[in-house]
């Protein structure tokens, strides 16, 4: 058998975006299915390791390793907006509009409300649109990817993690926070799917509890013998022998463990010790369900045609998906990508503003921080597509664009009624026309920091800044929006996201 | 044909409470301190009043809604009380409604009141509020510092002024203020304070330091008027030859321009130009620059009043910093600027902030301003910026002394 007999296939003749016809020429089309498109987000703060070992080496006697940087989310920042980012990354190159929107993360932000839903409202994705949360282990997103490259959907598949981990243990120095996102489809195709192997083992390596804030991990020289060492070799021999492809053909070992467990595992199945491919730990650290999705990104950022790539996702069983970079591969390359997104952070040494803002210290933020942040639902789901996907008018007569959007035109040379056409601001580049840092107002990162902002053609948004630190603004610098919680509403649990202006280089 | 308010409406009597953290005083307390100096001023029994208007911003913190605070105070005759509200520019709104209503020939005497009582919110600055249901889930969790320290970056680069140059012209603005309340025994902030210290202070909202700020303050203030008949035998009585009438009331308020529309480059405030241009025509004046005697304008921040010598045509476009540091807005430079202290030492108990401005040009025109009173004064204006510089309402009013 040399390929992969897939449940149904698709052919690059469909008539259009929803319908996908069987080839008139064949019965088992020979169009190949597979990643068109990829992209990555990793939040611009990394904790620097050894801030937490000097603020914490006393529990510990100076043992383990505390090398490098792991990636954490700024306060206004979670797996939803990391998704956001990774998704406009990866559509940023693409022509094709996804319709469907999967979201696999084991730390989203609303245990019932749609996330991948609000992901695709934030992208401003048409309503109608295949909406999928995956959830429940650390494969939630390769598994996720397996269902999309068998399924018939251009379907967006974001893998996003922002777990916390308890300060002084392992995880607190492995973890890091980011999501990757890949479109998978049947044209312009980056990585043919060539085929897939799962293998479902209740194996308790970690686990969080429903409730839980943090992961209890077991032994790790267990979970590599009886995990890793036991669980994947046995999938990787079936899917290769499926596939017909020698593991010494491997070209890209994509698993988002620790390199010794990987080139150890490589060793043991044949593959190249060179296809053992960095896993970013030193500088990122694990960033979870999404890792193997954000590895899968890096190397498709450099690999040559031909390259054969393995991906791995381990979690109570495993994952294994065989991709082939075709002979003609695409240019399409996402805007910043994981290199980009990677070189991108700021170390950062404060450790207690990291605790702070993963919620783990208790920080006295004043009175102004009691202000009730209650969201009135009726109005913003009245104005959903302006607060999510930052959707504003344009004037169809003298061509202002304005947010909000409002029935009489903003131009005061204008002022003509219900002439404007609904226009998405989020990908529009702004300059800075005013701006402060304001250490009165509540912020969870003090100064707050926001200004009026030209966006271009007659539009003026006051709004605030992410991910700057003092003395960065001035007037005139170019800026660019990103996804981001507004507002936290401890009382009711519930927090809303609007957009942020950030230096177009962060 | 509109003819305007001018001479039409006369103020016969104001009164003003000592402005500062009045832990003692209630709401109720600080509107009868006003009142009782302002009855006796006017020789006005309450129950001779007609219709009052009551203007209080934060009504949460203080005495919830309605014009009824002011009626249950001073246990008016169930006299027909407003209660108005425009941002910072309430207390002259409260101010316009008993002038007009005057003016209307509907009532012989009313009475206008600015209240309010901020330091019961447990914390330092302006309490929190909602900004309404939608625009809290958009606008920037902004504080009147930060919003106002907009115009700083802005000014500065369209004029090409550098930092330095911009916060000393600041510290001016504070350190003359300071000096001007030392000699007012009503005002909140009464201390002399060095240019040192001002460009030394922390940071509040960069470039702001914590002398680029005005007082929160407790406070009211009160104005009665009449028709300038009634003004006129009220004064001969008094053996007074002179009295004080209205020359202007005006108005503008944002449209949306400054917040939404590139127009606007964020260094300056276009209602305040609007608002000097409409009452300068209502007052008949043509240079305010030598008409005006002196002014009371909207300092509640350093960079609020220095942008704000520009917008009421009173410096050339991007010369306040250097009219500033020339002392042409001291109390001994060519238009005298904040004589009372301003909002930065007299406080600024938002409600009353208007009437307050209007009580110190009445004072220094009827000449019983004490060791702060100007030379023969005869034009004064004040000045409100309600709200912040994307989005505010501009008020102005034009006191002038007529003989009789």
């Amino acid at each position: 058998m040399s390929r992969p007999i897939l449940p149904l296939r698709r052919c690059s003749s469909r008539t259009s975006p929803n319908e996908y016809p069987l080839c008139p020429a064949c019965d088992v089309h020979s169009v190949s299915r597979g990643i068109i498109g990829f992209g990555a987000y990793v939040p611009r703060w990394r904790l620097d390791r050894q801030a937490v070992k000097q603020a914490l080496g006393w529990l510990s006697q100076g043992k383990g390793k505390a090398v490098g940087t792991r990636s954490y989310c700024n306060w206004d920042e979670d797996a939803l907006t990391l998704g956001v980012e990774a998704a406009r990354d990866c559509l940023s190159s693409v022509s094709a509009q996804p319709d469907a929107i999967w979201l696999a993360s084991t730390s989203l932000p609303f245990a019932d409300r749609s996330n991948s839903g609000l992901l695709a409202a934030a992208l401003d994705i048409a309503p109608a649109c295949h909406t999928l949360d995956s959830a429940g282990s650390l494969r939630a997103a390769t598994s996720a990817l397996i269902s999309a490259l068998t399924n018939t959907s251009c379907a967006l598949v974001v893998g996003s993690d922002a777990r916390k981990a308890r300060p002084a243990s392992p995880q607190e120095l492995a973890f890091g926070h980011a999501a990757a996102a890949v479109l998978v489809g049947n044209e312009q195709v980056i990585a043919e799917h060539l085929g897939s192997h799962s293998v479902a083992i209740d194996f308790v390596d970690h686990y969080r509890a429903t409730h839980a804030e943090f992961d209890y991990a077991l032994e790790e020289r267990w979970v590599r013998d009886e995990g890793y060492q036991k669980i994947v070799p046995p999938a990787i021999a079936a899917l290769l022998t499926r596939c017909a492809v020698s593991p010494s053909e491997i070209t890209h070992l994509l698993m988002p463990t620790g390199p010794a467990i990987t080139t150890r595992l490589a060793k043991d199945c044949g593959i190249a010790a060179t296809a053992v491919v960095d896993p970013l730990h030193t500088e990122i650290g694990d960033t979870g369900t999404g890792h193997p999705l954000l590895m899968l990104c890096h190397a498709l950022e450099t690999a040559a045609a031909g390259s054969l790539m393995l991906l791995i996702g381990f979690g109570q069983g495993v994952d294994a998906l065989l991709f082939r970079v075709p002979t003609k591969k695409p240019s399409a390359r996402p805007q910043r990508g994981v290199s980009g997104t990677v070189t991108a952070g700021k170390t950062d040494t404060m450790y207690t503003r990291y605790l702070a803002h993963q919620g783990l210290l208790d920080v006295d933020f004043g009175m102004r921080a009691e202000r009730d942040a209650r969201t009135a639902q009726s109005a913003a789901y009245r104005r959903h597509r302006d607060l999510t996907a930052f959707v504003g008018g344009r004037c169809s007569q003298c061509k202002t664009l304005q947010f909000p959007y409002s029935r009489v035109c903003v131009n005061p040379n204008c002022r003509l009624t219900d002439t404007q056409a609904a226009e998405r601001i989020a990908d529009v580049t702004g300059a800075v026309k005013s701006f402060t840092e304001d250490w009165l107002a509540y912020s969870p990162n003090p100064p707050l920091a926001y200004g009026n902002v030209n966006i271009g053609d007659g539009g003026n948004v006051f709004m605030e800044f992410a991910d700057v630190e003092p003395g960065v603004l001035s007037v005139g610098l170019p800026v660019r929006m990103v996804f981001r919680i507004k507002d936290v509403d401890r009382v009711r649990g519930f927090h809303r996201y609007f957009w942020k202006a950030t230096p177009v280089g962060s | 044909m509109a003819t305007g308010i001018r001479d039409k409406v006369a103020i016969i009597g104001m009164g003003c409470a000592r402005f500062g953290e009045r832990w003692d005083a209630s709401p109720d307390d600080l509107m009868l301190e006003a009142f009782t100096e302002a009855s006796l001023d006017a020789g006005i029994d309450r129950d001779q009043i007609e219709a009052a208007w009551l203007g209080v911003f934060y009504q949460e913190q203080s005495t919830s809604k309605s014009g009824l605070p002011l009626s249950l105070a001073l246990r008016l005759p169930n006299t027909p009380v407003t209660r108005v509200e425009n941002l910072c520019a309430t207390g002259t709104e409260a101010l316009r409604g008993a002038v007009y209503a005057v003016a209307s020939g509907a009532v012989d005497i009313a009475l206008a009141m600015g209240m309010e009582k901020l330091k019961d919110t447990g914390f330092a600055g302006l309490p929190e509020r909602t900004k309404g249901t939608f625009e809290d889930q958009w606008q920037p969790g902004f504080t009147p510092p930060g919003a106002f320290a907009q115009l700083a970056s802005a000014y500065a680069a369209r004029h090409g002024i550098t930092h330095q140059d911009l916060k000393r012209a600041m510290a001016h603005v504070s350190w003359k203020s300071h000096e001007n309340a030392a000699d007012n025994p009503k005002a909140h902030l009464r201390n002399r304070i060095t240019i040192e210290q001002i460009l030394n202070a922390p940071v509040v909202a960069a470039p702001l330091g914590t002398f680029d700020c005005c007082g929160v303050s407790d406070g009211a203030a009160c104005a009665i008027v009449t028709t300038p008949d009634i003004a006129a035998n009220l004064a001969r009585n008094q053996a007074r030859r002179d009295i004080v009438t209205v020359k202007a009331l005006a108005l503008a308020s944002s449209n949306g321009v400054e917040m939404g529309h590139a127009s606007w480059d964020g260094s300056y405030t276009p209602t305040t130009r609007l608002a000097a241009a409409r009452a300068y025509q209502e007052a008949g004046i043509k240079d305010p620059r030598k008409a005006l005697s002196l002014i009371e304008v909207h300092d509640c921040f350093s960079i609020t009043e220095l942008v704000l010598m520009e917008d009421l045509g009173l410096s050339d476009p991007g010369r306040a910093v250097n009219d500033i540091l020339d002392g042409r807005y001291d109390r001994t430079g060519a238009i005298p600027c904040q004589v009372d202290g301003g909002l930065k030492c007299f406080g600024h108990p938002v409600g009353a902030s208007g009437l307050r401005m209007a009580y110190e040009i009445y004072t220094q025109l009827l000449g019983r301003a004490g060791a702060r009173q100007l030379k023969n004064p005869s034009l004064g204006m004040t000045h409100n910026l309600g709200g912040i510089p994307n989005r505010n309402v501009a008020s102005i009013t034009v006191l002038g002394l007529n003989s009789i």
